[in-house]
């Protein structure tokens, strides 16, 4: 179950969005957030859905695979739908029972607020799914090398994003094994009322931080081993240059950009 | 005359163990007068027991740590000199236990870059470096896979492969295979070995396997912070009673040999494998055959 987890995990396959500079994509996905929160009428949405659908499309990375990694987001998803449900006090009264009350405008706000959602979970994801971690963090390093005038450790920021990906599955494999040894002791984690499932997390969470920390220590080793010494005289194997399609890539973004805008100028 | 790669003289470790204070409340001494010297081109083995101060020394040779007293030098350069720093941990690299916890990228050609990236190696060369570590470990098929998906012993060749490509004249092996399966140990110390003859790295292993330092030139045994025994495996193998004394095992055919002849068989000390035991105990057949014991 808890391997399910595709959130922050690249997808090997060579597709034109693999191939686009991380800075495109990092820019990409800046500008996709803003636009889901800046159109207001329904044409906005088919236009944000069509793009993501389209990018999905293009990056080769099969449609199932994306929609695992929306289940931890499932549980945020239904609140949001229940709270927009029955706390939006708009429109006309479609249901009332005792202090229940559900309004037409709210099952509409709930619905699209659950589309923002997901669109927004899909279009990060499909980030990390078509960039290399390492890649993600040159674009970042690179994409904010101006900050490093203002004493922001730019490098030291980037490999860190970088190392905890890279460790997520290690540590996900990991939980799954502790979680084991315990049940195989007789641990219970999966019955009972929530207090006690949080409880029953205690032995769980301990010897996990304690690896971690472990393992934090030995990579520590491993990178000082290797000469690693901050950001500072470091070449690149594979240094960042902006080539003809990301051009294009930045041209087609602006185009959405404008399209999503100009969409709420329309009287729909 | 062979060029000295490593030399330790006199080292001395101690951990300090403080109270709240800072006071000192306990000192530990992990190495005690060790002084050992490793040829290049060598390949050396370092055996000893859980706690023995085996990791210690190697930690030391890669500058990771300091000696309390006495000096470490690697290619003539004092590990104590700041200004040498990456210069002996470029010459003398060192590969780890856990193999995950080493592989620092997501893919394996960028991960086997990281090394050449800190010391500052021009890209067109990063890439070459990084084609010729993978071909001598054996990965290069599958360069662009991601660490994870690899086996124990497939990521331990990435590791290695990570050290090759800062052309390092001596590689350091941390009990390499002690988290590996039989068939990973197997091609991590094939590699090994690889690197040692076809590319002349100079090796420094430290394991508690036996059969991994069989083929070593030279082994040393350290018990309790000191060198007990230095020599050929052989010479090291013939002194069973002795090894045991340390907590350590002999290869499965030298203990089958060493308890033949407690029984009365003339075998003689020392036997590493298969092949020697059975040409020794053909020659013990023979003799007690024709009544000459």
């Amino acid at each position: 179950m808890i391997r399910d987890i595709t959130i922050g995990q690249y997808y090997p396959v060579d597709s034109p969005i693999h191939r686009l500079d991380p800075r495109v994509k990092l820019a990409g996905t800046m500008l996709f957030l803003i636009s889901l929160f800046v159109f207001s009428g329904y044409f906005g949405y088919v236009i944000a859905t069509v793009f993501v659908g389209a990018v999905i499309k293009i990056s080769k990375v099969p449609f199932r695979y994306i929609v695992r990694g929306l289940k931890p987001v499932l549980i945020l998803l239904l609140f949001t739908l229940l709270f927009n449900v029955f706390l939006t006090r708009e429109g006309t009264e479609l249901f009332s029972w005792g202090i229940i009350h559900i309004y037409d405008q709210g099952l509409i706000t709930a619905g699209l607020m659950a589309v923002r959602l997901v669109l927004l979970v899909l279009g990060t994801s499909l980030m990390t799914f078509t960039t290399t971690p390492n890649q993600l963090t040159d674009g970042l390093e690179k994409g904010l090398r101006g900050l490093k005038k203002i004493k922001v450790p730019v490098h030291e920021i980037a490999m860190m994003m970088s190392i905890a990906l890279r460790f997520i599955p290690i540590l996900i494999e990991e939980t799954d094994k502790i979680m084991k040894a315990q049940q195989a002791r007789g641990a219970d984690f999966e019955s009972g009322k929530l207090i006690q499932r949080a409880k029953a997390l205690v032995p769980l969470l301990v010897p996990l931080v304690v690896s971690a920390f472990r393992r934090a220590n030995d990579l520590a080793l491993a990178m000082e081993a290797r000469c690693y010494h901050g950001g500072d005289g470091r070449t690149k194997m594979k240094p960042l240059k902006y080539k003809g399609r990301d051009a294009v890539a930045y041209l087609i973004l602006f185009g959405y950009l404008g399209l999503v805008i100009g969409s709420g100028f329309l009287p729909l | 005359m062979k060029k000295s790669m490593l030399r330790t003289k006199n080292l001395v470790f101690e951990y300090i163990r403080r109270d709240e204070e800072g006071n000192v409340e306990d000192i530990l001494r992990a190495l005690d007068d060790v002084s050992l010297e490793v040829q290049k081109g060598e390949f050396v083995a370092i055996l000893g027991h859980n706690g023995s101060g085996k990791s210690t020394v190697a930690k030391h040779i890669n500058a990771l740590l300091s000696p309390t007293e006495g000096a470490v030098f690697v290619n003539d350069m004092d590990t104590k000199e700041e200004e040498h720093l990456w210069d002996i941990r470029k010459s003398a690299g060192m590969v780890f236990q856990n193999p995950d916890n080493q592989i620092i990228a997501t893919v394996v050609e960028e991960d086997v870059a990281f090394g050449p990236e800190n010391i500052g190696v021009p890209t067109e060369e990063i890439w070459r470096r990084v084609e010729e570590s993978l071909s001598a470990v054996g990965m290069t098929a599958y360069r662009t896979h991601s660490p994870n998906k690899l086996s124990g012993g497939q990521k331990q060749r990435v590791a290695i492969a990570g050290i090759m490509a800062m052309r390092p004249d001596c590689i350091i092996l941390d009990e390499p295979t002690a988290m590996l399966d039989p068939v990973g140990r197997k091609e991590v110390m094939k590699t090994v070995h690889e690197l040692n003859k076809i590319e002349g790295v100079t090796i420094l292993l430290i394991t508690h396997y036996m059969d991994e330092v069989i083929d070593a030139d030279r082994v040393i045994v350290m018990d309790d912070g000191k060198i007990v025994m230095q020599g050929t495996p052989r010479q090291i193998f013939s002194q069973v009673d002795k090894l045991k004394g340390y907590r350590l095992d002999v290869p499965q055919v030298t203990e089958l040999a060493y308890e033949l002849k407690k029984q009365g068989v003339p075998m003689p000390d020392g036997i590493l494998t298969i092949e020697e035991f059975t040409a020794a105990y053909t020659t013990a057949k023979a003799k007690v055959v024709q009544g000459n014991v």
